[in-house]
C-alpha cells in the first residue's frame, strides 16, 4: 500500500516531524474543509510543516509513493483551493509564518508560504511601506494561499493582485525539485516564470519561500461614502468617475441587503439607502485634495442622495471593517450561502446587476450583491437555506445563470477567488478546448502523476470536452448537496 | 476577431509553411530590437507579424485596450491619448518603431513604469500560436482575472521563443495632469541610491528615476557628478521643495512642458546610447549597482587599447581607453542600460554578469559587430526544471528556438 509506505516514510526519525504527522480522526477534522464549507474531504495524513526543508521532502516522499498532495494555510479558500483529497496528504503551512526581511532600499520582502498578509505589511510599516493587496481576509489568509490563487482585494483598482506583487518565488515542484523564479528585481529577464506559477492554484507545486514588492505608505488618505436610490445610479457613478480620469485606490458598491448585514454585525453606520458607494483617493496631499474636489462633484452630480467624507483612520478602518466583513455578515440575512466571483467588463457593470436583480425576484432568492465595482468584479451573495429540501440546488442553479451572463458579456468566471474545486467546470465555458488541452498540457508536463492539488482547476486525466464538463457538474453538485446537510456557512 | 481573420490566419499558414520546409520560427515586428528578432541559426526563418495591425477593442470608460500584436505602439499611443489615458509602463523605442507584440516579448518597460508597473502589471489578456501551430489564449478582457494559468504573464519576456503573439489586451489608466521633472546632482553612487531609496519610500508620485553614473574625467571635459533626473506627478510650484524636503538634497534643475517630455522621449527611444556600441538591459536591484559599475568598468579596461593622449596632465590617473561601456540606471535602480562598446568581445560582458548573478537581454548590435554571438540573453539566464516543463507543453517539437 503506498499510503503505509508513506506513512512509514513520514515518520521517519531522519525526517524529525515525529508528532507533527497527524493521522487521527479528530485532529484530521478541523482540515477537513476550507471556507467552501460544503464541500468536505478526509485526509489520510495532515503534516504540520515547520521548515521549508520538512516541506520538501513531504513532496518527495508522496511523489516517491505515487500520493497527491494538498498545501493548506489559514484554509481560507472561497473556491475550495485547499480541500483536501481523500487519501491525500494534507501539508499545513501555517506554522512557517515568519517574515524573513524586509529591505527598504529595495522595497521588498521575504516572507514563508504561511505568513499571514497583513503581517508583511505590519513588518513593513516602520519603513514606511506596506504589501498592496488586500483580500477581505487579509488578517488570516496567508501569501502561499493568496500565491497560489492569485488573490485580489478591495484596492487593485490601482495597485493590481498578488500577481503584480510578488517578485520571486522558491518553489518545490510537484516531484521534489526545488527551484528559483525570479529575482528581487521589478523587472526580469526570458519569461515571467514567476507569474506563470502565481495563480497556478497549487496545481505546479508548493511555494516555500516568497519575495514580494512593497509600496509607500500614502501620505493621504481620502474614503467618501455616497449614497443612490438604486445599484444602477451607483454602477453609473464609477463609470463617471473613470471617466472623469480620476484614479481612485478603490471603488466598491453595496446594495441595501449587504448593508444590512454590515449593520446587524459590525455597525460601520453606513447611511441608509438602496445602495453604497465607497471611493477612495490616495496619494501626495496635495494631488489627493484637489482630486477630493472633483470626485465630491461628480458624486453630487451623479445623484448621490447623501455624500460622507473622511480622512481620518479611524472612521476610515470602520468603514472598510464593515465592507471586508460583509461575506460573513450576510450569515445574520440566512442560514446558508454562495459566495460568487464572476467578472464584468466594467461598461456592463450596470446592466449585469439589473439582470441579477431580476433574476433574484423571478426565482424568489434573495442575493446581496457587495462588489468591486472599479474593477468589475462581482461578489453576488445567493442566500438559502440549507435545510430547505431543494434550496442548495436552486442556489446553484441561479449562481449558474450569473456567472453565464458574466462569460457571456465579456468576463471571467473568477476575479480573485480562482477556479478551486467549486468552478472547474465552468473554465471549459470560458476556453477552448485547444485551450483547455493545453492548460492540461501545462499541468502534466510539469506535474506527470498530478499530485499536486489534484482535481482543482483542471479535471483529473480526461478529455476537457462539454460532455466532460456536464458530467463533472453533476458529480460535484451531489457532492455539495451530500456535505451541505452537515456543514455550516463559512465566516471568513 | 473576424476583423482580423484573414490576417491571422495568414501567419499561421506562414508557421506552418515554414515548419513543413523544416525550419524553425522566430516572430517579428518592428524590429526595433534586432537583437532579440534576428535569427539565430541559418535554419530559423522570420516570421513577419507587421500585418497584424490594428486596434480591436478601446472603449475608453472600459480602460482597458485589445490590439492586434503587430499594431505600432504609437498607433495606440494615439488612440489612448485622444481620451486623455495612456500605457503606465512606458514602452519604449514607440518612436522608432516598435509594436505591442514585441514590447511584450522583450518584457521591458520605459523608464516612466516606475510608479505603476512593468509589461507583466498591464497585459490582461494574450492569443497566440503555440509551437504547434494551434491559435490558443489566456487571460482575457477584464482587469481581474483569475481564471486558468497567467499566460499574458508567461509571454512577457518571452522573446518569441515560446509562441507567435497575435492579440494582446492590456489594462490602461487615465494619463497624470501635471509631470515635472527635476535634477538631483550627487557625488558617487552610494549617496545617488540612498535619494533613490529615501524617493521610494514616499510619499512623492514618482513616476521615473534615471541615474547617471558619474562621469571620469576626459581630456575634453573634467569629472562630472551622478545626476538623478526625477519625473513626478505634482504639483510644480510644489515639487523642487518636496523632493529637496524627502531627498535631503535641493534640486539644481527643474523641466516643464515640451522641454521635459522630449527628456523623457529622448530617454525612452535610448538616444543616449552611443554609436557602434551594443545595447544591453540588465535586470537588478539597487544593491547591485555599485558591484555591477565596477566591474563593467574593469571588464572593458582589462584588455582595451590605450588612447593617445594619455600623457595629458588633465587625466592623470584616470587613463581612458578608447570605448567604455556608458551605463545608465532606469526604473530607480531595477535596470541597467548597458551600451557595451562594439569593437569588445561581448564574452568579456557576459561572464561579468555571471559573476555577479546578473543576466541581460541583448537588445541590438553595432553593425561592425555582425558575426559576434547572437544570443539573445547574457549572464545568468534563469534555467530550471519549470522552464524546461513550461517550454516543452507549449513547444513539444521545438518550432522556436530556445536561444
Amino acid at each position: 500500500m503506498p499510503l503505509t509506505e508513506l506513512l512509514a516514510d513520514l515518520r521517519a526519525p531522519e525526517l524529525g516531524l515525529g508528532d507533527r504527522v497527524l493521522t487521527e480522526g479528530a485532529a484530521l477534522a478541523a482540515f477537513g474543509s476550507d471556507a467552501l464549507a460544503a464541500f468536505h474531504q478526509r485526509p489520510a495524513a495532515v503534516v504540520l510543516a515547520e521548515r521549508a526543508e520538512e516541506v520538501v521532502a513531504v513532496v518527495r516522499a508522496c511523489h516517491r509513493e505515487s500520493v497527491p498532495f494538498v498545501a493548506r494555510g489559514s484554509g481560507t479558500s472561497l473556491s475550495g483551493g485547499s480541500l483536501p483529497l481523500e487519501g491525500g496528504v494534507l501539508i499545513a503551512l501555517n506554522r512557517m509564518n515568519r517574515v524573513l526581511s524586509v529591505d527598504p532600499d529595495a522595497r521588498t520582502a521575504v516572507v514563508e508560504p504561511g505568513a499571514i498578509n497583513l503581517r508583511i505589511s505590519a513588518a513593513a510599516a516602520p519603513h514606511g511601506l506596506h504589501y498592496a493587496p488586500d483580500p477581505s481576509s487579509q488578517s488570516v489568509c496567508t501569501i502561499g494561499g493568496n500565491l497560489a490563487f492569485n488573490s485580489g482585494g478591495a484596492h487593485c483598482l490601482a495597485h493590481g493582485m498578488t500577481s503584480n506583487h510578488v517578485l520571486a518565488i522558491r518553489a518545490v515542484l510537484p516531484d521534489g525539485t526545488v527551484v528559483e523564479l525570479g529575482s528581487r528585481s521589478t523587472e526580469h529577464v526570458g519569461p515571467d516564470w514567476t507569474g506563470m506559477f502565481v495563480g497556478s492554484e497549487g496545481l505546479f507545486g508548493i511555494a516555500l519561500e516568497v519575495t514580494v514588492r512593497l509600496i509607500p505608505i500614502a501620505e493621504a488618505t481620502h474614503t467618501a461614502l455616497a449614497v443612490y436610490d438604486s445599484l444602477q445610479s451607483a454602477g453609473d457613478a464609477v463609470a463617471e468617475i473613470v471617466a472623469a480620469g480620476l484614479l481612485p485606490v478603490a471603488m466598491e458598491i453595496m446594495d441595501a441587503l449587504a448593508i444590512e448585514a454590515a449593520e446587524a454585525s459590525v455597525r460601520p453606520g453606513y447611511p441608509p439607502g438602496a445602495a453604497l458607494l465607497i471611493v477612495e483617493l490616495e496619494g501626495e496631499r496635495s494631488v489627493v485634495g484637489a482630486d477630493a474636489v472633483r470626485l465630491r462633484e461628480l458624486l453630487r452630480a451623479s445623484g448621490a442622495a447623501t455624500v460622507q467624507t473622511t480622512e481620518d483612520a479611524d472612521e476610515r478602518g470602520l468603514i472598510w471593517k464593515g465592507r471586508k466583513s460583509a461575506f460573513s455578515a450576510v450569515g445574520w440575512l440566512a442560514p446558508d450561502y454562495i459566495v460568487q466571483d464572476g467578472v464584468v467588463p466594467r461598461t456592463r457593470l450596470g446592466a449585469t446587476l439589473a439582470e441579477i436583480d431580476r433574476l433574484s425576484a423571478e426565482r424568489g432568492i434573495r442575493v446581496a450583491n457587495v462588489f468591486h465595482a472599479g474593477d468589475g468584479n462581482l461578489h453576488p451573495l445567493i442566500l438559502f437555506d440549507g435545510a430547505e429540501p431543494g434550496a442548495l440546488e436552486r442556489a446553484e442553479a441561479l449562481g449558474r445563470e450569473i456567472l453565464t451572463l458574466c462569460i457571456e458579456a465579456g468576463g471571467s468566471v473568477t476575479g480573485e477567488h480562482g477556479i478551486g474545486v467549486e468552478k472547474r467546470d465552468y473554465l471549459p465555458l470560458m476556453f477552448s478546448p485547444d485551450e483547455m488541452a493545453l492548460m492540461h498540457r501545462l499541468r502534466t508536463s510539469v506535474d506527470p502523476d498530478e499530485l499536486a492539488n489534484r482535481g482543482k482547476m483542471l479535471a483529473v486525466g480526461e478529455d476537457v470536452g462539454p460532455g466532460a464538463a456536464a458530467s463533472n457538474a453533476a458529480a460535484s453538485n451531489a457532492a455539495a448537496t451530500d456535505a451541505a446537510a452537515r456543514d455550516t456557512p463559512a465566516a471568513s | 476577431m473576424s476583423v482580423a481573420a484573414g490576417e491571422i490566419d495568414a501567419v499561421r499558414d506562414a508557421f506552418h509553411a515554414a515548419v513543413l520546409g523544416g525550419r524553425r520560427v522566430l516572430p517579428a515586428g518592428g524590429r526595433t530590437k534586432p537583437g532579440l528578432s534576428t535569427p539565430p541559426a541559418d535554419d530559423v526563418a522570420t516570421l513577419d507579424t507587421s500585418g497584424l495591425r490594428g486596434i480591436v477593442e478601446y472603449d475608453p470608460r472600459e480602460l482597458t485596450m485589445t490590439a492586434l500584436a503587430g499594431t505600432p505602439v504609437a498607433e495606440v499611443r494615439d488612440a489612448l491619448a485622444e481620451h486623455g489615458q495612456h500605457l503606465p509602463f512606458d514602452p519604449p523605442l514607440v518612436a522608432a518603431g516598435a509594436t505591442l507584440g514585441g514590447v511584450v516579448a522583450s518584457g521591458a518597460a520605459g523608464p516612466c513604469a516606475l510608479r505603476h508597473g512593468g509589461v507583466r502589471d498591464f497585459l490582461i489578456g494574450v492569443r497566440f500560436l503555440d509551437g504547434t501551430g494551434t491559435l490558443v489564449g489566456g487571460g482575457g478582457r477584464v482587469v481581474k482575472n483569475a481564471a486558468g494559468f497567467d499566460l499574458p504573464k508567461l509571454m512577457v519576456g518571452s522573446i518569441g521563443r515560446l509562441g507567435v503573439l497575435v492579440q494582446l489586451a492590456f489594462k490602461v489608466f487615465p494619463s497624470p495632469p501635471r509631470r515635472t521633472t527635476v535634477v538631483i546632482e550627487r557625488d558617487d553612487l552610494a549617496s545617488a541610491l540612498g535619494t533613490i531609496a529615501r524617493l521610494g519610500r514616499g510619499p512623492i508620485a514618482v513616476e521615473a528615476i534615471e541615474l547617471l553614473p558619474p562621469t571620469r574625467a576626459t581630456p575634453a571635459s573634467p569629472s562630472g557628478p551622478a545626476r538623478l533626473f526625477i519625473r513626478a506627478d505634482c504639483s510644480p510650484e510644489t515639487v523642487a521643495a518636496r523632493v529637496a524636503d524627502v531627498a535631503g538634497a535641493t534640486p539644481t534643475e527643474q523641466l516643464f512642458g515640451d522641454e521635459e517630455r522630449a527628456l523623457w522621449d529622448d530617454a525612452s527611444e535610448l538616444r543616449w546610447a552611443p554609436e557602434g556600441h551594443h545595447l544591453l538591459r540588465v535586470p537588478l536591484t539597487p544593491a547591485a549597482v555599485i558591484p555591477l559599475d565596477a566591474a563593467l568598468r574593469g571588464a572593458a579596461i582589462a584588455e582595451g587599447p590605450a588612447v593617445a593622449g594619455g600623457s595629458d596632465p588633465s587625466t592623470l590617473g584616470t587613463e581612458r581607453r578608447a570605448a567604455e561601456p556608458v551605463v545608465r540606471y532606469t526604473l530607480g535602480a531595477n535596470a541597467a542600460w548597458v551600451a557595451w562598446p562594439g569593437d569588445q568581445p561581448l564574452d568579456r560582458l557576459d561572464a561579468t554578469l555571471r559573476e555577479l548573478g546578473l543576466a541581460a537581454a541583448h537588445f541590438s548590435a553595432p553593425p561592425a559587430a555582425a558575426g559576434q554571438s547572437t544570443r539573445p540573453l547574457l549572464g545568468a539566464v534563469p534555467a530550471h526544471a519549470f522552464a524546461q516543463r513550461i517550454r516543452a507543453a507549449l513547444d513539444p517539437n521545438g518550432r522556436f528556438p530556445e536561444e
